[in-house]
């Protein structure tokens, strides 16, 4: 189970990073979103898999007996799943206005706050 | 527990509420400015209390450390928080004349608020997990005030912040779990004792170069400072001050913490690491701002020279080192924002901060230019300004270590630091307006004029100040470098048991 887990963690990056390498905005922040899916699934693994072990404590007890599934890297993951999702939603509308404004989401056409110089384009 | 850490946290969050509630009236900016005010004075309360007590801490709800979140501050942390109240205030001031009021109704100052929240989290939190939550409020609330008015240059600078910075957030989650599932703690006192159990150091190692790079984005280290030349000089003066100023030293401060306090397992290799990326960043940044030819485009690339500076000093890992990255953090916040004040009060004057299309404030506004030598000679390390103390002690710090040319490298990069700034003097200040036009500051508004330059005298000030009368601040600085280098007194504090 854990190989299967690292497995498919390895290869969400490797989709994402081979995403993120476009000179697409719009591709590159789907890249984004699976890294950080890739990381939360990550994260949940490293809490080390107890599969059918909730951790419910017994009646009269003050502690869970035995085994049960560490419950803080579910907690981490769904902030960090809260969190990302509201980036994502600011980024997707953030770049929806710069589609708008600029008319292009090409990273290599982006060139508005860093004019290429004039000597530059003469030398070239 | 100790309310007095929560309170750099509760007072910009109320604030941020309260002004955005009052967002299309003016007592929504007045309201921003008390809550700054009382920010400031809280933070000072905060200070003294570190001052005289040592490291305080406080458990939220009361779960004990480690289980629950520690609120912790040493003197590194309060000496920051009390840096970001000034700061902030600053920015706040300067607003008021700056900022239109279709910026204060799409909740300007709301924004401004919850990012000084964000920072102080960040500075006065135990925890790693927290530490990334309140990386998360400063990022969102940044990308609002970038972006809040949308010009074409905003947009386009935009984009590239908000992408490149997320990635580096992913880049910190994915550090924090991975140092979780090793360790089995987030609590940053806990971890400095359970990272000595651990028996896997290359992971350690792995763990701690993710945290570089991750600390590095924020932090605008060489190669990994792209983000920043691309979007520092686009939105308002006053979100471009507060943004030089404190963004990226959250970034350093995160580097300090983390690379004294939890991996100090593999001195020699990862901060061999950080020793050369620090000289690389002050040589491109140094080289990127000769190269430009806007105002506020060159003192971005300032900013990252400097922060190699913060870095090396870190990197040397010396007590006198960490004495200088922290007087040097401190400075740089100061001198930094007050310099994007000036470039602002330039372009409303001037009407640009294009170097070409500026002129003429030597002879029509001397105070100006005065008030732009200041800060101008403390970030090039003229005596006896406090840059020059900041500089001077991380370069005796790399010659203690017979370190020959990383000291030369430093020495050399001041005075090509000041030769940028010469270009700014030489086509900004001292020739005639190419148009023609004579900026004067006694063109503006009284009210205006108050609001623009109290912040600029105000930061000189203490500049000065810090430079005139350096001993209290280099006492100071060299207790919290002793503070980061032995960390028992955090530790003892924040678990409340002898480690």
């Amino acid at each position: 189970m854990e190989l299967l887990l690292a497995l498919s963690v390895g290869v969400l990056v490797a989709a994402s990073v081979y995403l993120m390498l476009d000179r697409n905005i719009l591709r590159f922040l789907f890249g984004l979103a699976l890294l950080s899916n890739a990381v939360n699934l990550m994260i949940f693994a490293s809490g080390r898999l107890t599969p059918g072990a909730p951790p419910l404590i017994d009646a009269g007890e003050y502690a869970p007996t035995g085994v049960v599934a560490n419950a803080l890297p579910q907690a981490l993951v769904l902030t960090a799943i809260v969190i990302g999702f509201g980036l994502l939603a600011f980024t997707l509308a953030l770049v929806y206005r710069t589609f708008m404004t600029l008319g292009t989401v090409n990273s290599d056409e982006m060139r508005v706050a860093e004019p290429v110089d004039a000597g530059k384009e003469a030398g070239k | 527990m100790s309310w007095l850490l929560v309170y750099p946290i509760l007072i910009p969050l109320l604030t941020a509420v309260l002004s955005y509630l009052f967002r299309n009236s003016p007592a929504g900016r007045w309201i921003s400015v008390a809550g700054t005010v009382a920010l400031l004075l809280a933070s000072v309360v905060l200070m003294s209390e570190v001052l005289e007590q040592g490291v305080v801490a406080a458990q939220m709800s009361n779960w004990q450390a480690p289980f629950g979140i520690t609120l912790v501050a040493d003197l590194l942390g309060a000496v920051m928080v009390v840096i970001t109240a000034i700061t902030g205030l600053a920015t706040v001031i300067y607003s008021l004349s700056e900022i239109p009021e279709r910026l204060e109704r799409l909740g300007f100052h709301a924004l401004l608020q919850t990012l000084l929240m964000g920072v102080c989290g960040a500075f006065v939190t135990g925890d790693l997990f927290n530490l990334y939550v309140w990386f998360e409020v400063m990022l969102i609330s940044s990308f609002g005030l970038l972006v809040l008015g949308a010009s074409r240059e905003q947009l386009d600078g935009g984009i590239k912040y908000v992408l490149l910075n997320l990635v580096s957030t992913i880049m910190f989650l994915a550090g924090t779990g991975l140092l979780y599932g090793l360790t089995g703690t987030l609590n940053m006192a806990d971890l400095h004792l359970a990272v000595r159990e651990v028996e896997n150091t290359g992971l350690l190692t792995t763990i701690a170069v993710i945290f570089m790079v991750a600390f590095g984005v924020k932090a605008a280290l060489f190669p990994l400072f792209f983000w920043l030349p691309a979007s520092y000089h686009t939105p308002p003066v006053a979100v471009s001050a507060i943004f030089a100023g404190l963004l990226t030293k959250v970034g350093v401060y995160a580097l300090i913490r983390m690379f004294t306090l939890v991996f100090d397992h593999d001195v020699a290799f990862t901060h061999t690491i950080l020793l050369w990326a620090a000289v690389v960043t002050m040589v491109t940044g140094v080289l990127g701002a000769a190269a430009m030819n806007d105002f506020r485009r060159i003192l971005s690339f300032h900013i990252i020279s400097q922060i190699g500076y913060m870095v090396l000093g870190l990197a040397l890992y010396t007590p006198l080192g960490l004495m200088g990255a922290v007087f040097y953090l401190v400075h740089h916040i100061i001198v930094k924002a007050n310099l994007f004040f000036v470039a602002g009060v330039a372009k409303r004057i001037g009407g640009s901060t294009d170097l070409s299309r500026l002129g003429g404030l030597y002879a029509h506004a001397p105070v100006l230019a005065f008030l732009f030598l200041i800060p101008a000679f403390s970030l090039a390390g003229f005596p006896p300004l406090s840059g020059f103390w900041a500089k001077y002690v991380v370069v005796k710090a790399a010659l203690d270590l017979e370190m020959w040319f990383v000291a030369g490298v430093s020495l050399a990069v001041g005075l090509l630091t000041i030769f940028s700034m010469t270009k700014i003097w030489g086509s900004a200040f001292w020739p005639a307006h190419p148009d023609g036009i004579k900026p004067r500051l006694s063109d503006l508004p009284m009210g205006d004029r108050m609001a623009l330059m109290l912040p600029i005298v105000a930061l000189a000030a203490l500049t000065c100040i810090i430079g005139l009368f350096p001993e209290s601040f280099v006492l100071f600085a060299e207790r919290a470098a002793t503070q980061l280098l032995d960390p028992t007194d955090y530790v003892t504090t924040v678990l409340g048991v002898q480690p």
